[in-house]
């Protein structure tokens, strides 16, 4: 518990990029139905790379995640202590605005989940619920981010399908365009790839690497490889505790902890 | 962005106060059966009221007896027929049919629950009531027109199968692949399996579907009404006339107000009816939640 | 090898009688609807169901069914459409805006289911002493009351359980992307569309068979309804009272009452049927 918070004052100084981190967690608790999730979570998440969150299943890694843009809050029993900063502003304050916090975070989930209206109207449906209503700047978006995920050539001319006729991967970068179209400045993914086959995959995690630099982006990921292909940096959760945080190189190469070691080589999982 | 905010808010207080509403509206139901039924209970007890045999509203005399046993029989019968028969059908629908059977015959078992009562009354009366007295009755040497509480007996049996069959369905088919595979491969033939292992741990459910059954068959109205007599007696036999509560009620209702009384028992014994339900039902859901919150 | 033999022989027996167990339950369907073809077909024709009883409906030989086919045509259509307006709003609130799992919204929802069951004769007869007391004679209007209070608890437990099928990543992914209740809501019903029109459907079939609750509240009558506060025929009561007349005519209006009632349950049964299919393809 108290090694994590020494690990980051001194490995993540240098990590900072200048401007002051997007995201930061400050004491950070979590009980569900009387058990704790989380516990003391410290933590400052960089700028414009790519955070992958790592752990054995159960240990808190997707808590950790929602709790980011407050999708917890309809879970049964909970309680939560503690501070979420984003810019500086506490997601946890007394009257804080969910939706507003929530605009500033694009989700991609496990599986896509397009919503039952057309490939048009999925992009456009976030811009439209924010109030924009000019057609021709909803083409543009909507165009712009179609092409921003690689989709656009493959469905320019069939906009008004249905959302569910694409494929799988075609649905996850759908998706992706869906979050990007309502300018988030984070991106979070829960293990967004699980569904995926692996050409799919590939080209999700290569659009992730390519968004890094407009993006932060946090990862919730139980597959190793993928934290090594796509990631910065590593957080490594154990038993609802931040065991390690560092360069992903380091995580994964030179863990500090004995846990972490045992988790990399796949003693534990 | 404020507007969306306030109009959500306002959806939200819209929607619970409709919420709201349908729940007043219950409590108003409850109140109303209670306050309404109180000059009956003070003008007797309410042991009295339900053992007494004797109804005879000019009389002043309001005994529920005939009436609580109407619906006992003819409840009773109905699950003898129906309990077997739909252990026996959903335990077949699950375990030995193909899927293409199965989709085959689960929609006509739905057809058969959105049938509305007054058409199992015409066919009670077409078909159950002659067959009863012209070919049934003779065998066993009675004398009856058919319309018994045998008759709604079968009627009633045949309303509560789709309930029966879909919850009994969905029941077995939450036991557990694992479970059968165990008992099979210690050698057991596939209907020891089904008699010792998966009718046995699926009793809970199969108990909560009959209980919904019986609340089904309590609160059937006309149906039964139409086939099984209405003579205010307590049934002796399956070839005697009965007289259910929810009849009593439907005929009743709205006429003769002027006896003293009599409104007031009436609505008692809607409560009756009510409160009976209400009970039943909340113990076979309440059974059914656990069972599927464990699935 | 005989006690293998006699156990073997124990299963055929028992894979018989549940054979036959499954063929009387859903032969007893095609028995039923067989007895009011028979009976009913001899008696359709044009003039039956589009004109009204003449003479009375209990004693008069000529004229048809019209009163009752548009009064239950009212009385159904309008507390269908009372019902899917208040139960979808309360099924919509119990699942996306109360928090899931929380007493209020396990005992509301068992409150319904529990509601589901009670009989329509407890609505009719409430409904009927509140009428009385307030003043109101039985009407179209009482009937819409009790109908409209009987379907409800069937929308609301029908759209309940479709919104309960919606995966909880949908409603996140909405939210993510800033949405409001409200937004994720209508979201959610877009999803489960098909399933809506499933639950105003059953609602229809209820609304348009019951008997017990309109027998005391909407009262009968000869003329085809105008008046929202006059009595009103419906088929299930022009059944109900015409199969007991000694006359033969009438008992057949009674006959083909019950065909065309039959033919209008099967119809929404078909529509459910291929709304339900359409549900399951729409799923993700």
């Amino acid at each position: 518990m108290h090694t994590p918070a020494g690990i980051q004052a001194t490995e993540t100084q240098d990590l900072m990029n200048a401007s002051r981190p997007h995201i930061q967690i400050k004491d950070l608790n979590v009980t569900i139905e009387g058990k704790r999730i989380l516990k003391n979570i410290n933590l400052s998440i960089p700028n414009n790379s790519i955070t992958s969150i790592i752990g054995p299943s159960g240990c808190g890694k997707t808590t950790l995640l929602k709790t980011l843009n407050r999708l917890v809050d309809d879970t049964k029993g909970l309680e939560i202590s503690g501070s979420v900063l984003v810019n500086g502003e506490d997601l946890y304050a007394d009257g804080a605005e969910v939706i507003h916090i929530r605009k500033k975070m694009g989700l991609l989930s496990q599986k896509p989940f397009p919503l039952p209206m057309s490939i048009f109207d999925n992009v456009a449906y976030g811009p439209r619920i924010h109030g924009e209503k000019n057609k021709r700047v909803l083409a543009q978006l909507v165009e712009t981010q179609l092409r921003n995920v690689g989709l656009w050539e493959e469905v320019k001319d069939r906009l008004d399908a249905s959302a569910t006729r694409l494929s799988i991967g075609q649905q996850q970068r759908l998706c992706l365009a869906r979050g990007l179209a309502v300018k988030p400045e984070i991106i979070l993914g829960d293990e967004s790839t699980s569904a995926l086959d692996p050409v799919s995959t590939q080209t999700i995690e290569n659009l992730l690497i390519e968004l890094k630099q407009d993006y932060t982006i946090v990862l919730v990921t139980h597959i190793l490889r993928q934290a090594r292909r796509v990631s910065d940096y590593i957080i490594f959760v154990y038993d609802g505790e931040i065991i390690e945080f560092g360069k992903t190189d380091e995580i994964l190469l030179n863990p500090k902890q004995e846990i972490t070691q045992q988790y990399v080589k796949g003693f534990i999982s | 962005m404020s507007w969306r905010l306030l109009k959500d808010k306002l959806i939200r207080q819209s929607f619970a106060a409709m919420l709201i509403l349908s729940l007043v509206v219950i409590a108003v139901i409850l109140i109303g059966l209670g306050l309404k039924s109180i000059p009956l209970l003070r003008a007797e007890d309410l042991g009295t009221i339900l053992t007494e045999s004797v109804w005879s509203p000019l009389n002043g005399s309001f005994g529920f007896f005939p009436f609580i046993m109407g619906t006992v029989w003819v409840t009773f019968i109905s699950l003898i027929i129906a309990v077997p028969l739909c252990i026996l059908a959903s335990t077949y629908l699950v375990e030995y049919a193909d899927d293409a059977l199965r989709k085959m015959v689960l929609p006509l078992v739905n057809v058969l629950a959105a049938i509305p009562p007054v058409l199992y009354g015409v066919w009670g009366v077409l078909f159950v009531v002659p067959f009863l007295s012209e070919y049934i009755a003779p065998i066993v040497g009675a004398e009856t027109t058919g319309y018994t509480v045998f008759a709604g007996g079968i009627v009633l049996a045949v309303m509560i199968f789709p309930i029966m069959v879909s919850i009994m369905v969905e029941v077995l088919q939450t036991i557990p692949y694992e479970l059968k595979a165990a008992s099979l491969s210690l050698g057991a033939t596939k209907w020891e399996t089904i008699v010792k292992v998966i009718l046995v741990k699926s009793r809970p459910g199969l108990v909560a579907a009959v209980v919904l059954g019986i609340s089904r068959a309590f609160g059937e109205t006309i149906a039964v009404l139409m086939v099984c007599g209405n003579i205010p007696q307590v049934p002796k036999s399956f070839f005697d006339a009965g007289y259910p509560l929810p009849a009593l009620i439907a005929n009743n209702f709205g006429e003769m107000m002027s006896i003293p009384l009599y409104d007031s028992a009436l609505m008692f014994a809607a409560l009756l009816l009510f409160t009976l339900i209400f009970g039943f039902n909340l113990i076979s859901r309440i059974i059914l939640n656990r069972l599927e919150g464990k699935a | 090898m005989s006690n293998v033999n006699k156990r073997l022989f124990k299963e055929k027996i028992a894979k018989v009688a549940m054979q036959v167990s499954g063929i009387t339950i859903t032969g007893s369907l095609f028995f039923i609807i067989g007895t009011i073809l028979y009976k009913g077909i001899p008696y359709l024709s044009w003039d039956i169901i589009s004109q009204v009883p003449k003479g009375g409906f209990y004693m008069g030989k000529e004229g048809g069914i019209l009163n009752a086919i548009l009064g239950s045509l009212y009385l159904a259509t309008s507390s269908t459409i009372l019902a899917t307006l208040l139960g979808v709003p309360i099924s919509v609130f119990l699942n996306v805006y109360v928090k899931s799992g929380s007493f209020l919204e396990r005992s509301c929802k068992l409150l319904f289911d529990v509601l589901f069951g009670i009989p329509s004769i407890v609505y009719g007869a409430i409904a009927f002493s509140i009428m009385v007391w307030v003043g109101i004679r039985a009407s179209l209007l009482g009937g819409i009351i009790t109908i409209t209070l009987l379907t409800i608890p069937i929308v609301v437990r029908t759209i309940d359980e479709l919104l309960r099928t919606i995966p909880i990543d949908l409603k996140h992914v909405t939210f993510s992307l800033g949405a409001t209740r409200w937004e994720t809501a209508k979201i959610c019903l877009k999803y489960i569309k098909p399933g809506v029109f499933t639950a105003i459907l059953l609602a229809f079939g209820r609304a348009i068979g019951d008997v017990a609750g309109v027998l005391l509240t909407t009262g009968f009558s000869d003329n085809l309804p105008k008046y929202i506060d006059e009595p009103a025929a419906t088929l299930p009561l022009a059944i109900f009272f015409q199969l007991s007349s000694p006359i033969p005519e009438v008992q057949g209006r009674a006959y083909a009452s019950a065909l065309v009632l039959t033919f209008i349950i099967l119809v929404i049964v078909i529509c459910t049927h291929l709304l339900a299919s359409k549900q399951r393809k729409h799923k993700i």
